[in-house]
């Protein structure tokens, strides 16, 4: 088989990048992925959707993105719906440090068209009433914010691709890239051996291995992150309800269900998503303590998927100077699934050579060469 | 019977006729049939679905249905309180 590009990895990110390059008229794409449609990060994240972040690429990333989700459904031409709610995100501070450090983030947001805004506690009640205001100190809310389904918005993005021409091998395994005189001339996979002289990297949890297949060191590692589900009730909340002091986020999604997820300080760098004792304990004092009337739902699942950390917290998505033909989508820090509009058109517009929609400098690789990159993203659960 | 008046899923409301529909759109595994019909998902945790869903994947796809593979299982093996979690930590200690 020959390609014109192979893309591993068919999460988020994989099929958005072929979407792109597809509709700007590549042909010959062809993408890997060593499990089924959604088995990875993307399938296992938290389906909501921020704007509200504290530095500015993420910002704009994101806010970017939210206008193509805006449109998705018709963009996409998608039979099924993709449940984009925009109830909001009230990022809720529970200490001094949070209050200064979130009115600053808002400052910045609605320098970037973001329409956030800091609220007081009864304000945020006003919002989410079952909220415990005894640890609330501030809220700041973003109204189009919100909720998507991440294995719909895949398969939307999947079968926009496949009509245009792209094809898909799910549950094949990408073993080796050949490099030949600092050249891709080949990747093999279980089945397949691709003539193609451009890999894309968007192996999310796996990211690094694949560099390392063609001797490229990506400075990420993974990194188990474990959610829970509880049963469906009738709505009784709009927003995502996210923490960073008390570690949790939390939203009600369409179908009813609560997911919550938090971050284990001690968690071992690594593949593993297994699910813990330790984390349904901690999980379920925290939202009891944040919002206690969640406390008489029952959980019905809990599992666990892979953040890709980069040293920044924020994504790369570049090529790579010391190997033409090699680009990069990894490193999204547990949040690649609300980027991916931008991810895709980003790389797009990088493997074409095209004027790029965004200054990507700051999302290049190569800003980790120097030790004092400016910005570190704080708002990460 | 009609088929839109046979439920596989009780958790979820999926009929055979759903069902149906994505197998003839190519979704031919269980785990992608979850992703879109929530198949498995539920209080039940696929008791109900499961073996309807592999015995109709075994028609469809003209394979024995001991070849055909199984959704994943998750902890809970049934539905908790999270207050309950709450209380159980504090007995631990």
């Amino acid at each position: 088989m020959k390609a014109n590009i192979v893309i591993v990895g068919a999460g988020i990110s994989g099929v958005a990048i072929a979407y792109n390059l597809a509709k700007k008229g590549v042909k010959e794409i062809v993408v890997f992925d060593d499990n089924y449609l959604s088995g990875g990060a993307t399938g296992r994240c938290g389906a909501g959707i921020r704007q509200q972040w504290g530095t500015k690429n993420n910002c704009i990333l994101a806010k970017k993105s939210v206008e193509f989700f805006e449109t998705a459904q018709e963009e996409l031409g998608y039979p099924r719906d993709i449940e984009f709610k925009q109830e909001g995100y009230l990022v809720v501070a529970t200490t001094k440090e949070e209050d200064i450090q979130f009115a600053k983030n808002v400052i910045l947001q609605n320098s970037l068209g973001i329409p956030a805004k800091v609220l007081t506690p009864e304000e945020a009640q006003g919002i989410v009433p079952h909220l415990n205001l005894d640890i609330v100190t501030s809220a700041t809310f973003c109204p189009t914010d919100g909720h998507l389904n991440p294995f719909k918005v895949t398969d939307a993005y999947y079968l926009a691709a496949k009509r245009l021409g792209v094809k898909f091998f799910y549950e094949e395994k990408v073993k080796e890239i050949i490099v030949k005189n600092k050249k891709i001339v080949k990747v093999v996979t279980d089945n397949y051996e691709v003539i193609t002289n451009k890999v894309v990297n968007a192996a999310g949890g796996y990211a690094k291995e694949v560099g390392d297949m063609v001797g490229i060191d990506i400075p990420v590692y993974s990194e188990n992150h474990e959610i829970l589900v509880t049963e469906p009730i009738e709505k009784i909340q709009g927003p995502m309800v996210i923490s960073f002091s008390k570690n949790i986020y939390c939203q009600q999604v369409p179908h009813g269900s609560f997911i919550m997820g938090r971050s284990d300080p001690d968690m071992p760098k690594g593949h593993n998503t297994d699910s813990s004792w330790h984390f349904l304990d901690e999980m379920a004092k925290t939202v009891v303590e944040i919002l206690p009337p969640i406390g008489d739902l029952r959980v019905i699942r809990q599992w666990g998927g892979l953040y890709n950390l980069s040293p920044d917290r924020q994504p790369i998505i570049s090529d790579v100077k010391e190997l033409p033909g090699f680009y990069l989508a990894c490193g999204f820090s547990g949040h690649g699934f609300m980027f991916a509009p931008m991810t895709g058109l980003l790389l797009s517009e990088i493997i074409l050579g095209e004027k790029t929609t965004l200054d990507t400098t700051d999302l290049h690789i190569d800003r980790f060469k120097n030790s004092d990159f400016k910005d570190y993203e704080k708002s990460v659960v | 019977m009609n088929k839109k008046d046979v439920i596989i899923c009780r958790c979820e409301d999926v009929t055979l006729e759903d069902l149906h529909n994505l197998l003839e759109e190519g979704y031919t595994s269980f785990e992608e049939i979850k992703r879109i019909l929530r198949v498995g998902m539920g209080p039940c945790q696929g008791n109900t679905c499961g073996q309807l869903v592999q015995r109709e994947l075994a028609k469809f796809t003209n394979t024995p249905i001991n070849e055909i593979p199984t959704h994943k299982v998750r902890p809970l093996i049934t539905g908790v309180k999270l207050k309950a979690i709450v209380e159980a930590t504090k007995n631990e200690s």
